[in-house]
């Protein structure tokens, strides 16, 4: 689950990493008050949406006055963002995180993720701050120092200096970014983050260590213990149709092409994207209805395939293990009684109470293809769509 | 032999008082592994369907000689359940429960340093060695004992795998899902230096998947360690950049996990790929010859 920066920002206050003074605003006169309230030589607007790349697309301006942080607000809330994280369909903006400018004396990279061949929770700072760390990497790994952190222990103040003294700091700085790093692992660890990225973490003209930017991801799986995590949710930020999946158990994620995809299993699910493709279709979706669907859930999958006026073929791709092939056939059966399949329907049954799957479609007398086996059907449904 | 289970293995099921704990349990019975009890705290001393419930992991070993362990817990009790059954010195713990924080692997993983456990999953469907022992949620019937072992990141694929397998007469040595998470506890290298020393395993099929870089790792080794044929299938070359797709770990991020790097690191080290999922059984048989 992904947050805005405003809410990272506060959450990271509260664990001691400094950040910039400010307040989120969703209009030009409320961010015109805050700012006057706020009193700053110089502010800094930031267009509030998930998505990195901003700056570049205009969704970041450093004005002087309160009167031009109203203006920039007006122009900016309802703007439509685009930028290399959003895809073309950009964002629309609602919000915007109004800063004090701060007087940037270097900028620095730090980053915290799982390592997931080494088992731990990785650090890694570099200098090069404010730039994409992937393309650092790429090119010049060495200027990315690591820090592998043994959470039984936790991580130990020689690790963050370390980082300090890689990062070419001296002084008082050491043990304010001590501090800083650390907070920010104690956050990460607390809140079950699985990435926390301070891009420009930067080094002022009076000797602070502050956080320009904030990044956090948290892991989907841990929100259960995180419930003020989960209220940090932006619904706007979400794909509609994969809220609505997630809430009935549904794995659901929107395509492109005109194939819907019904499968049981996340694996399975990806092959028979991958199989529509390599005969030549385009899946409209990926759709795992999981290891124990009931036929409501089969009913509530087909209505999301058939809500895409995309679909020109629907797939049903089943491997029926504790999910039992009946059921399937059960819930296809009442989903075509309830909204109408007007479609070409392919379906692909294996598994547990096959026989009486097949006999309960075949005598259903729902106009349905069948395949033997996964390579015909796929077959089959990219000759649908596209006839 | 097989790896990891077999007939002689004495299993017992953590969670067995839940209803999934309870049907898997009486599935794998009635499919002849030696289910010996369960763990239940709190539980202890009863009985349910015939299976005598323990309060502690310890307790049922002591009683049982249990040397496997299958977990049906919630997720937020499986980390839990997983350090009790290491505590208690079982030799290979089956974590089926899916949703388990990343955080509560790596800890377990840390914990488990220099243990003699082995963890397999969380978030997969178990081990079965045909004809044997079947210790997991795996549909039994569609299994024939032979020579493939089958290492896979994903559930019903495997079936698809072992389907295919059985199609063509070949049959399976041993069958396990490691699990669609971003820590797990036995890796494709951890599960194919098993095979390699197993005499009944004549070949091996391994069905990776987008996110991480397990399967670049297990070409390294394959390339130097790795005597026996291998196919390769890597599911979600059309899945798009970002996206978590169904499993927690199966996702491209920036410049990595793509399941195009993985086919091809894959064919570098030699072994037989195949870019449709439908041809995994033949793919097998042609490097088998």
């Amino acid at each position: 689950m992904n947050i805005h920066e405003y809410q990272a920002k506060e959450l990271l206050d509260n664990f001691s990493v400094k950040v910039p003074a400010g307040k989120v605003a969703f209009s030009g006169e409320e961010a015109e008050l805050i700012a006057k309230d706020l009193n700053f030589n110089k502010y800094v607007v930031k267009a509030q949406v998930h998505a990195g790349g901003r700056g570049k697309a205009g969704g970041v301006k450093v004005v002087d006055t309160p009167a031009d942080v109203g203006q920039v607000t007006t122009d900016m809330i309802g703007m439509k963002l685009v930028t290399h994280q959003t895809g073309p369909e950009g964002k629309i903006v609602s919000k915007v995180l109004i800063e004090e400018g701060s007087d940037i004396a270097k900028e620095f990279y730090l980053g915290m993720v799982i390592d997931r061949s080494k088992e731990k929770i990785v650090i890694m700072a570099s200098k090069e701050g404010g730039v994409e760390i992937e393309e650092v990497a790429r090119k010049s790994p060495e200027k990315i120092h690591k820090e592998y952190v043994d959470t039984s222990v936790g991580l130990q103040p020689f690790q963050s200096r370390r980082i300090a003294y890689f990062l070419g700091l001296d002084g008082k700085a050491v043990n304010k970014a001590v501090v800083f790093v650390s907070g920010l692992y104690n956050a990460f660890i607390e809140k079950d983050c699985s990435l926390a990225e301070i891009n420009p973490m930067v080094l002022t003209g009076d000797g602070e260590i502050i956080a320009l930017d904030g990044k956090l991801n948290f892991d989907d799986n841990a929100l259960f213990r995180n419930k003020d995590i989960e209220a940090l949710r932006d619904p706007q930020e979400e794909d509609q149709l994969e809220l609505e999946a997630k809430e009935v158990g549904i794995s659901f994620v929107n395509l492109d092409g005109n194939i819907g995809c019904l499968v049981n299993g996340a694996g399975l699910a990806m092959s028979t994207m991958d199989i529509i493709k390599f005969h030549g279709g385009e899946p409209a979706n990926f759709l795992d209805v999981g290891g124990g669907a009931t036929t409501e859930q089969v009913t509530q999958a087909f209505k999301m395939i058939l809500s895409d006026d995309n679909v020109k073929a629907v797939f049903v791709n089943i491997f029926g293990g504790i999910m039992k092939c009946d059921t399937i056939a059960e819930g296809i059966i009442s989903a075509a009684n309830e909204v109408g399949i007007e479609v070409p329907l392919i379906v692909r049954l294996e598994g547990t109470n096959v026989e009486l799957g097949r006999k309960l479609l075949a005598e259903s007398g729902l106009n349905i293809q069948t395949g033997t086996d996964m390579r015909e059907a796929a077959a089959k449904a990219v000759e649908a769509a596209n006839s | 032999m097989s790896i990891l289970v077999n007939k002689d293995s004495k299993v017992i099921v953590q969670g067995i008082t839940g209803s999934a704990g309870l049907f898997h349990a009486q599935q794998c019975r009635d499919y002849g592994t030696q289910v010996v009890g369960g763990v239940t705290p709190g539980k202890g001393g009863s009985e349910v369907d015939g299976f005598t419930v323990y309060n502690s992991v310890s307790e049922a070993t002591k009683e049982t000689s249990a040397n496997v362990s299958l977990i049906f817990v919630p997720a937020p009790f499986a980390m839990d359940s997983i350090l009790e059954a290491v505590d208690a010195e079982i030799e290979t713990i089956i974590c089926i429960t899916e949703g388990v924080p990343t955080l509560d692997i790596v800890r377990v993983k840390e914990f488990m340093n220099g243990s003699q456990s082995r963890l397999v999953g969380p978030n997969c469907p178990g081990v079965i060695t045909p004809g044997e022992a079947k210790v997991g949620i795996m549909p039994g019937y569609i299994h024939k004992p032979g020579k493939v072992g089958i290492i896979s990141r994903s559930g019903t694929l495997t079936y698809e795998a072992v389907w295919q397998t059985t199609n063509i007469d070949i049959g399976q040595s041993t069958c396990l899902g490691i699990g669609g998470d971003p820590v797990i506890g036995t890796t494709f290298i951890d599960a194919l230096e098993l095979f390699q020393n197993d005499p009944d395993t004549e070949a091996v099929i391994m069905i990776g998947e987008i996110g991480g870089s397990d399967e670049e790792e297990a070409a390294e080794y394959i390339k130097d360690n790795f005597k026996k044929p291998i196919a390769a299938f890597i599911a979600g070359s059309t899945a798009p950049k970002g996206k978590r797709m169904g499993h927690a770990g199966a996702i491209v991020s920036g410049s990595s996990g793509s399941a195009e790097d993985k086919f091809a690191a894959l064919e570098r080290a030699g072994v037989a790929t195949c870019k449709s999922p439908a041809a995994m059984g033949e793919t097998l048989k042609e490097v088998m010859g």
